[in-house]
């Protein structure tokens, strides 16, 4: 037997014959080639790619409407290049002509439904059904070169950028990355014109301004250049280090790394207290606006995120804020105006939202998902009727609102333009997001968590699901209604139809796309759900449209969100082999030990072995 | 006085009578087993006695307190704590958290509490770690160390049972309910836990219901075996006392042979 044992062993490891590698699936590429065609024709048809076109990213060469057009083909070629997940016990799957032979597909899907949009809009009059198939679009998409050569040249280009998506798989990760992040910035910052623009004026750099930005908007071919070179070097060098970075900081002491967040967090305050007196008002507007939604991120992530209490009707809360502050302060309230200060009125701020928290709490006590949706988008609804309704215009002054709201101040320092406000909204968003951070990690924080989780065994192991359905309802209540008092002394009116579903819905997305229960999340969601559009506002009739798709391509891609709240979706087996190297270890240790005091000798002078 | 009476209690589904006016009881630092057919009523009467369910006849005394009508996490509070036989763990959270949510009953922090940060609530959370971690070491190096810090999802089979047995543990309870503990557990890790359960006895206190199928495991650890069918108690006593009565083994093997026909 003995002898046996040894031989076998080999076997086995001879027996490790991996099987072939699954390759990539080219009839699904095809599909998402057909796929990728209908996008581009859906956003030719729907007038985006010509209303885009009116700005330019790179001045000459790339509107935003190309950009968009032309990322369809890129991107699905991209993803419809990856190769099939490995699985255990199967080789790693090689990467090869088959990747980019699926890019290829996709850009043909692209071209072809493009060209067949093309033929039929320039012979049949389309414009009666599709109001935003005009000559103009139809110019666009033949490059201004007729229908002929300009067709042409659009199958070329989008076979070649689906090409290029292809191939962009066989590139080594480290510099693909590179690419993405520099095609990523470039873009970005072509975008954000207004924003880095200002910036530059700001520091007093002007000139950088010119150098970067062409007359007509539009990064210039300089600024695209260096804004790819800078970020692809970034992405090249900087961030592969990263990694070694954390785990050097990992093994800091705690203090150190206490001490290191500590100061983290204040160059990050700073900078960001900074930030409205660089930008200016119109920037800063926006950056008020950012930072009340973000507020209101961060209270419906503690209901939604922590508790898992879907609320559909959070836009409530930000109504009792607001209504409460504009009664209790502004001299023009109809009924009642005993015209306190804005702190004054905060502790009643304070209790109404927290009345109105056991108000919309109570009665969905006993609901889960869907019930509780529905029952609190009806809340929500309810509250914006009733203030416009006649029987409380007498209190609220119906759909005239209340007006003349004093602003905000502290001792003589008062709070009037946009650049002013930014600071009381700061200073509560850091309130909402300290509150959200010592509760995450606390007993009420685990507890809505485990309800989360599963409520009838949560309830189980001692937790009391009413008492903490409430609780959570009143902080998400109360933190709301910071964001909607604020609001209404920024504003310095409140009316009702400034709560609709719609800021609900805002919220409600922005934590889904920036990441359930995340804290940082719900700040990038608030930034580019919030903040983007309000930069982009002459698109503001896509807004909706940009949420539902980004929406489904979050929900299919990266249920997550874009910062989840813990990053633990790694490798399931690499962590088993780290709990087993560990029990090893210890294995290894215990048994020095036991040697150790076997022989008599004192324990623990590891210079000897 | 026993530590649990059962008496005289009925469930009702729909049709159904999953319990049957049944009496039942455990002494303080005992080990019973109870075993019965597929769909006797095991799950039904744990259900009942935490508080899932309420019953439709009859009462449930625990400790001096009367159950009927209480919440379950009130009588957690009382000092009951269970397993489940479809494991049921809160799989997005951590393991040592898991165990934590375990202490919510015995410990008292409140939001304002947390926000501010006082000392006392400073002292209660570490406390409720170390009582986490206790309960987790009891199985070994299994749940701590690197453990701690994984999300539940990532355990074996048998570590996720392991996980909410300590889970149950951290609750402080005088009494543990485990459902089918070791099903869908090997050989070895059966052994194992049949061990750990009189050890949980005689180290860390507990009174002990267990529902089991696995014979070898029933014999290792009852004191007391009771036996249900169709609702009702059909026998009780040791282990060997049960195994020979006649009625059980029309019960096991009637049905068997119903089946097989
Ligand atoms: N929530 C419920 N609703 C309706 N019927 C139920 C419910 N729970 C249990 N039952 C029924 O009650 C009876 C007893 O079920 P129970 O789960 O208690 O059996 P069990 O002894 O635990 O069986 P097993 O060994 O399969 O776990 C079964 O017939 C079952 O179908
Ligand atoms: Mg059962």
């Amino acid at each position: 037997m003995a002898e046996i044992a040894p031989v076998r062993k080999v076997a086995v490891v001879e027996e490790e014959i991996k099987l072939k590698a699954e390759e990539v699936d080219l009839q699904r590429a095809a599909k998402l080639g057909g796929v990728a065609g209908l996008v581009a024709v859906f956003v030719s048809a729907n007038g985006m790619v010509q209303a885009f076109a009116e700005r330019a990213i790179i001045s000459p060469i790339l509107s935003m409407g190309y950009a968009l057009l032309f990322l369809v083909p890129l991107v699905i070629g991209y993803l419809a290049a990856k190769e099939p997940p490995v699985r255990e016990g199967f080789e790693a799957p090689k990467k090869g002509p088959r990747n980019v032979v699926a890019g290829l597909l996709v850009g043909v899907g692209t071209a072809v439904g493009l060209a067949l949009f093309v033929l039929v809009a320039s012979v049949v009059n389309l414009r009666p059904v599709f109001l935003n198939v005009s000559p103009e679009l139809l110019e666009l998409l033949t490059f201004g070169q007729g229908v002929g050569p300009g067709l042409a040249l659009l199958v070329v280009a989008c076979v070649v950028l689906g090409t290029v998506g292809g191939l962009m798989r066989l590139v080594p990760d480290r510099l693909r990355n590179a690419l993405w992040g520099g095609l990523a910035w470039t873009l970005l910052i072509g975008l954000l014109e207004v924003v880095v623009a200002q910036l530059f004026r700001g520091l007093g750099l002007g000139f950088l301004e010119d150098i970067f930005y062409a007359p007509l908007g539009g990064l210039t071919l300089t600024g695209a250049l260096v804004v790819f070179v800078l970020a692809f070097l970034y992405y090249y060098t900087v961030v592969p280090r990263v990694d070694a970075w954390r785990a050097n900081y990992a093994q800091l002491p705690a203090e150190r790394q206490r001490s290191f967040r500590l100061g983290a967090l204040v160059a990050v305050v700073v900078i960001v207290g900074l930030l409205p007196q660089v930008l200016g008002p119109f920037v800063s507007e926006v950056l008020d606006l950012v930072g009340i939604f973000l507020l209101m991120g961060l209270g419906l992530n503690i209901v939604v995120g922590f508790a898992g209490l879907l609320d559909l009707g959070y836009v409530a809360f930000f109504a009792v804020g607001a209504y409460t502050t504009a009664v209790l302060t502004s001299p023009a309230s109809p009924r009642w105006s005993p015209e306190l200060s804005f702190w004054l009125a905060l502790p009643f701020v304070i209790l109404a939202a927290a009345l109105a928290g056991i108000v919309v709490g109570t009665p969905v006590l006993r609901m889960r998902g869907d019930y509780l949706a529905i029952v609190t988008l009806g809340f929500g609804e309810i509250a914006r009727l009733l203030l416009l309704s006649d029987w409380l215009r007498p209190y609220f002054g119906g759909a005239q609102g209340i007006l003349k709201i004093p602003n905000l101040s502290i001792g003589p320092i008062v709070f009037r333009t946009p650049v002013d406000m930014f600071y009381p909204i700061l200073g509560f968003c850091l309130v909402a997001a300290y509150i959200s951070w010592k509760l995450k990690d606390s007993r009420i924080g685990r507890a809505w968590m485990a309800m989360r989780e599963d409520e009838q065994v949560a309830e189980a192991m001692g937790v009391n699901i009413v008492e903490l359905k409430l609780k959570a309802f009143i902080v998400g209540a109360i933190i709301a209604s910071f964001g909607g008092a604020l609001f209404a002394v920024k504003i310095g009116s409140v009316f009702p139809h400034s709560f609709s579903l719609l800021v609900s819905i805002t919220v409600l997305v922005l934590i889904i796309v920036g990441g359930m229960g995340s804290i940082p999340g719900v700040v990038v969601g608030a930034l580019a759900l919030v903040g983007l559009p309000e930069l982009l506002r002459e698109f503001q009739e896509y807004r909706l449209l940009a949420y539902g798709v980004l929406l489904i391509l979050m929900m299919l891609y990266r249920p997550e969100g874009i910062v989840p709240s813990k990053q633990w979706m790694r490798e399931l087996h690499e962590e088993e082999l780290m709990q087993d190297a560990w029990l090893k270890m210890e294995e290894e240790r215990r048994r020095q030990a036991e040697a150790q005091a076997a022989e008599g000798k004192p324990a623990g002078q590891p210079g000897e072995a | 006085m026993a530590l649990l009476e059962v008496r005289n209690v009925s469930k009702d589904f729909g049709g159904l009578r999953a319990i049957d006016h049944l009496d039942f009881h455990v002494e303080e630092g005992e080990i019973v087993s109870v075993i019965g057919p597929n769909g006797a009523g095991k799950t039904t009467l744990f259900n009942l006695i935490t508080g899932l369910f309420q019953p439709d006849d009859g009462e449930i005394i625990f400790d001096g307190h009367n159950l009927v009508g209480l919440r379950p996490d009130q009588i957690t509070k009382l000092g009951i704590a269970r397993t489940f036989q479809t494991v049921r763990l809160f799989f997005n959270m951590s393991v040592l958290e898991n165990a934590m949510v375990g202490q919510h009953c015995r410990t008292r922090s409140g939001v304002i509490d947390t926000i501010l940060s006082l000392p006392r609530q400073r002292q209660e959370e570490e406390r409720i770690r170390q009582k986490a971690i206790e309960a987790l070491s009891f199985f070994g190096t299994r749940l701590v160390g690197f453990r701690l810090h994984q999300p539940a999802f990532v355990l074996s089979y048998a570590n996720r049972r392991r996980l909410e047995i300590a889970r149950a543990m951290a609750t402080e309870a005088k009494l543990l309910l485990l459902d089918e503990p070791t099903a869908g557990m090997n050989p070895r890790e059966t052994l194992e836990l049949t061990e750990l359960i009189g050890r949980l006895r005689d180290e860390k206190g507990f009174t002990i219901v267990v529902i089991e199928h696995d014979m070898r495991v029933v014999k290792g650890v009852s004191d007391r075996v009771v036996v249900l069918d169709y609702g009702r108690k059909i026998a009780e006593g040791t282990y060997d006392e049960v195994a020979h009565n006649e009625r059980v083994l029309e019960a096991y093997l009637g049905r068997k042979a119903v089946r097989s026909a």
